[in-house]
This record gives C-alpha cells, sequence and structure tokens, in this order.
C-alpha cells in the first residue's frame, strides 16, 4: 500500500504536461500496491482542477492556501510542503524534475529527513521497497535506487513517464490543509523574471527537433536549422557549446543542464555528441546525425547518419522537406 | 567577500564509450589509467568567484572532498589563481551520499570560517544528483539558489540570475548564501598560465581527516546512504546508424528525406 504524494504546478488553470507525466507514475506505483495518490496544490480552489487531476489519476486534491504562496518562490513551497508531507502520511512525495524542483526538492527532503533520487526514469514497488531508477554518469548507466525508509522524495525526469489513461469521471475526495509561514520563511526573492522569446513550437512539446552543436561555428547558421525546423513544424536545440558560446539562448539547450526531448524526429547537425547532450535527447524516437566527421560519437547513437557539410545538404533536404510536406 | 568554491575531481565524462568500465562491487567507474578532471561546472563556479574577487576584492578557498589524487584539482584551481585550497580525504567517509557530502563540506566550511557566499556546479559531471548545494545551504541554516549562470553583489546583497525554462529570474538574497553554478558565456574558465600552475604544484593542500571536523558518524560512508544503491548498469545502445550515402549533397538530401518518409517520420 503505498501512498504517494504528487506536487501539482497549474499552467492556467489545468494541471502542466509535467504534471500529468507525474501523476501517470504515481498512478501505476498506487495500482500496483493497492494503495493512493493524493495531490498537492499550493492554491486557493481553481474550478475544473481538481477534476483534471481526478482524470489524470488523483484519488484525493489537497488545497494548502496561503498569501505568501501567491508567487511561487521555493522557499515558501519548501515550507509549505515541509508541513503538509507528516500530514498526509505519504511514503513517496513525486514532483516534475523541472527547474522549481532544483531548488525545492533537496531542501524538502533535507528537512523531512527522507532520502531523495533526482532525474528519476521508472519507480516501482518491490515488496515492502520502492526501486527508483535514474540515469547516471551523464547517461551511459542507469542506476537503481532502493528506498526502504520512508517518505522518499523523487524528481520526475520529464517525458520519460506517461500520463495515467483517462479515466472518465471518476470522483475524488478533495480536502485543505493549512500552513503557517510567515516572512522570515522567505529569504531569497525573484525581483525580475526574463522570458526569453519563443517563436513557433516550444521544444519540450515539439514533435520534431532540429539542433545544432559546435560544428555550426557561430550563430547564423542557425537560420539554416530554423529555415528547416519550420518546414518540419519542429523546434530548434543546441547543445551547450553553441549556448556556452552565446551563439543562441540558454534556453535552446538540449541536456543534461538543459532540456530534455523526446521528439519523434531528433535531427543533430554538426553535434560531436558529448554524453551530457546524449542525456538530453537520447530518447528520441528517430535519431538523425548530420556530420563531416564520419568517427563523430553522434554516429552510434544515430538511426540515420549523413557524413556531410550541413551547409550544402540542408538547402536541398530543407527545399525537399517542403514538397513532401506540402503535398 | 569571501568566497569557498566547492570542487569535485571525477574521470573525465567525455571519454569515449569502450574506455568506461564499472567496478561489480563498489558500482562505480573504474578509473584505470584516465584522466582526472575538475567537473565541469564547478569550473564555472571557480570562474565566477574569481570575477567576483576582481570586482569586490576577498578570499577565495576551493574545498574539495575526495580521493588523495583530489589534492590535484585544488592545486589546479589555485593554478587559475584561487587563493587557497583545502582537501577532506578519509576513507571512512568514502561512498557517502549527497546529503552525507553536504554534511562533511559544511563542517569543512565551518572550520575554514562561514564566508559570504559559497559556490558550487549545479550538477557533477558524473553522478549527476543536482543536490549537493542546496542541502549544503540547509546544513549551513543559510538560503540557497540553485542553477545560477550569473551573480553580482551589491548593497551587501547578491543578486543571482537563475535559469528557468522559459529564459531566467533575477533572485535577491542575503550574504551568506549557496549558489549552484550553470555555465554561460560570461563564466567559461580562464585558461592558467604556466607560472602559475607551477607555482600552484610547490603549495602544499592541507588535508583534514574525519576526526579534524567533528563529523557525524551516522550520515556518512555506505551506512549513512538514505537509499540503497542495488546495481548500475551500463546503458547498450542501440547503434546500427544506418548512412545515407550520395555522389552529392543534393542526392543524400533526396535519399535522406525519402527514407524519413519510409520511416514515416516525414
Amino acid at each position: 500500500m503505498v501512498h504517494v504524494l504528487v506536487v501539482t504546478e497549474v499552467q492556467e488553470t489545468l494541471p502542466s504536461r509535467n504534471t500529468l507525466e507525474v501523476l501517470g507514475a504515481a498512478r501505476s506505483l498506487a495500482n500496483a500496491t493497492q494503495g493512493a495518490v493524493s495531490t498537492v496544490v499550493l492554491s486557493a480552489p481553481v474550478e475544473g482542477l481538481a477534476s483534471a487531476l481526478f482524470d489524470g489519476g488523483a484519488d484525493e486534491v489537497i488545497w494548502v492556501e496561503h498569501p505568501l504562496l501567491v508567487t511561487p518562490e521555493p522557499e515558501a513551497t519548501v515550507a509549505a510542503l515541509t508541513q503538509v508531507v507528516p500530514q498526509v502520511g505519504a511514503h513517496v512525495v513525486l514532483l516534475a524534475d523541472d527547474s522549481a524542483a532544483r531548488d525545492v526538492a533537496p531542501c524538502l527532503a533535507y528537512r523531512l529527513q527522507a532520502g531523495l533520487v533526482t532525474e528519476v526514469t521508472a519507480v516501482q514497488a518491490e515488496g515492502e521497497a520502492v526501486v527508483f531508477r535514474r540515469p547516471t554518469y551523464g547517461g551511459r548507466c542507469l542506476a537503481e535506487m532502493v528506498a526502504t525508509r520512508f517518505p522518499v522524495v523523487g524528481t520526475v525526469k520529464l517525458r520519460s513517464m506517461e500520463p495515467a489513461p483517462e479515466r472518465g469521471a471518476r470522483p475524488g475526495q478533495e480536502r485543505r490543509i493549512s500552513v503557517r509561514l510567515d516572512e522570515s520563511h522567505v529569504r531569497t526573492r525573484v525581483v525580475q523574471r526574463v522570458a526569453e522569446e519563443v517563436r513557433g513550437v516550444k521544444l519540450e512539446n515539439a514533435r520534431v527537433v532540429v539542433s545544432g552543436g559546435r560544428g555550426l561555428k557561430g550563430p547564423e547558421p542557425f537560420l539554416q536549422l530554423q529555415d528547416l525546423a519550420q518546414a518540419l513544424k519542429g523546434a530548434v536545440g543546441a547543445t551547450r557549446a553553441a549556448t556556452d558560446a552565446g551563439w543562441v539562448p540558454v534556453s535552446w539547450q538540449v541536456g543534461q543542464t538543459g532540456k530534455t526531448v523526446s521528439p519523434e524526429l531528433y535531427i543533430a547537425v554538426g553535434i560531436s555528441g558529448a554524453i551530457q547532450h546524449l542525456a538530453g535527447m537520447g530518447g528520441s524516437k528517430t535519431i538523425v546525425a548530420i556530420n563531416t566527421d564520419p568517427d563523430a560519437p553522434i554516429f552510434k547513437v544515430a538511426h540515420l547518419g549523413v557524413v556531410a557539410d550541413f551547409k550544402t545538404l540542408l538547402p536541398p533536404f530543407t527545399a525537399r522537406v517542403r514538397t513532401l510536406t506540402e503535398a | 567577500m569571501n568566497v569557498v568554491v566547492c570542487i569535485k575531481q571525477i574521470i573525465d565524462p567525455e571519454i569515449p564509450a569502450e574506455q568506461f568500465k564499472l567496478d561489480p562491487a563498489s558500482k562505480r567507474q573504474v578509473r584505470g589509467g584516465l584522466s582526472l578532471v575538475i567537473s565541469a561546472y564547478d569550473q564555472n563556479a571557480l570562474e565566477v568567484a574569481l570575477q567576483l574577487r576582481e570586482k569586490a576584492g576577498g578570499k577565495i578557498t576551493a574545498l574539495s572532498l575526495g580521493e588523495p589524487e583530489a589534492q590535484g584539482a585544488v592545486k589546479s584551481a589555485m593554478g587559475m589563481g584561487i587563493d587557497a585550497g583545502v582537501l577532506v580525504s578519509d576513507p571512512t567517509l568514502a561512498g557517502s551520499d549527497s546529503f552525507g557530502v553536504a554534511h562533511i563540506l559544511a563542517k569543512a566550511i565551518h572550520k575554514i570560517g562561514l564566508p559570504d557566499l559559497i559556490l558550487t556546479g549545479c550538477v557533477s559531471g558524473d553522478t549527476g544528483n543536482k543536490m549537493v548545494g542546496p542541502l549544503l545551504a540547509e546544513e549551513l541554516r543559510i538560503p540557497s539558489v540553485a542553477f545560477v549562470s550569473r551573480i553580482e553583489a551589491k548593497d551587501g546583497k547578491i543578486v543571482a540570475r537563475r535559469i528557468v525554462e522559459d529564459g531566467y529570474e533575477l533572485v535577491e538574497t542575503p550574504m551568506p548564501v549557496v549558489a549552484s553554478i550553470l555555465s554561460d558565456d560570461t563564466n567559461v574558465p580562464r585558461y592558467s598560465k604556466l607560472k602559475d600552475i607551477m607555482a600552484a604544484a610547490r603549495k602544499t593542500v592541507p588535508v583534514w581527516k574525519a576526526a579534524d571536523l567533528g563529523i557525524d558518524p551516522s550520515c556518512v560512508g555506505p551506512g549513512g546512504r538514505r537509499l540503497e544503491v542495488r546495481d548500475v548498469g551500463v546503458v547498450q545502445r542501440d547503434s546500427r546508424c544506418e548512412l545515407v550515402t550520395g555522389d552529392t549533397p543534393a542526392e543524400q538530401a533526396e535519399r535522406l528525406a525519402t527514407r524519413l518518409r519510409e520511416l514515416k517520420v516525414l
């Protein structure tokens, strides 16, 4: 009987896609153990949200309302969840492995005196234990971590779990838990949020991703990648080498410290295939590598490879894609 | 402004796949003769510290936990211009999880003297847990900001640029604070000058043991782990790459498009 608590993130008035994936993982863990899934929303009740969460796999929705939770400061979130988790009595607390979790999950685990597993790609019960799997050594290896003391906190790697199948109009419980927070809980403050403009399709959700690396040798060739991405109705990504060089925004980075993508089609242009990059795109269904160096490690993970200079290959390829997709 | 930068020495993560080996007993990578490096983001953290010192003065100490060889990492940090270095090395501390590592580092930082700012890399190049920075802050009862690419100090406060999915946030925090550093074009690690490398090589790095630090033995080493690492296995990648050939780029482009259409991805 594993009781799982999922920390919900709300997008507009619905659970985020990341939350639905985490709920999917929680649901299968609970189903396998005749357990239950609760989810906590750090806000006042939102019309329609509870039923979306029940649909997504929750048995119970817990509303936690407080003025200090209106703007999502990680420290306020940690302080609130530290009070909520013991009241719920959850064995496993799951969050999406996104930028918020980088601050929240370790501090929460510390204060709960709980274990923590980050970048979880699979979780299952084995008798009294809960087993987590996560990539390690930059994605070269998969580690199995066994929790026998509870609670334990896990952050679920994005795009590694499926949302639970829709269950239709399934009733669930709703309740409120009150927390005591004051200004002393919030030492760090966000004073400004700056969104980098994204035109077209969002990288994380794209069905096709065209990425460029060091081999592009500058920012201008990314325009060619944008052309191709546009023809494929996809998004443009980049390696750490390209974002570190300042050629494209950091938000385009795919890899261990950037975004994890698992599109239907991933086209790697001028990318050698550093381990830390593979960690962010290794789950793509079809990988195409375009590189002048036939020995580049990217060819070891690619399904289709073209040893060619992208400058001469991409224009005819983009034109051909346009003809095929517009026909 | 005084800064402590926590650095981890790891086996070069960019070695070819065929050189990567796991020890079945410890479930850790076998070093063999492979080269050791300072984990990449820790190098960015060193660069951030050096740039802050150029503006605000103060002393920077590099702190590492590891095998005796990790003295090399501390010395190469000093070769970059870091003022002082300390290594914590003790066989009883090996096999600690991130909570144990944070406990040990916090004890060492107290011994050094609590600085204004503590930097770590945002994620290590080997185990990649992303945990030590925030856990260290919890141990020290001070705030933390994770995944920071730039730091400004002003009016006794820190403004950190935290990278998020769609851009960044400017986070204001009092000092002392822990920040975990992510790379960007402003913190590319500088090259060391030969004379500085040679000067650093001649320095001795103090090596502290568990007993020097008053470490709680129940939370370090394999026995202190909060989860058991049952298995680590190398992921087998399907490496049947089909090469698309042609006499001209146009022909390769045409064949690639055709092949993608056959695979129903176009």
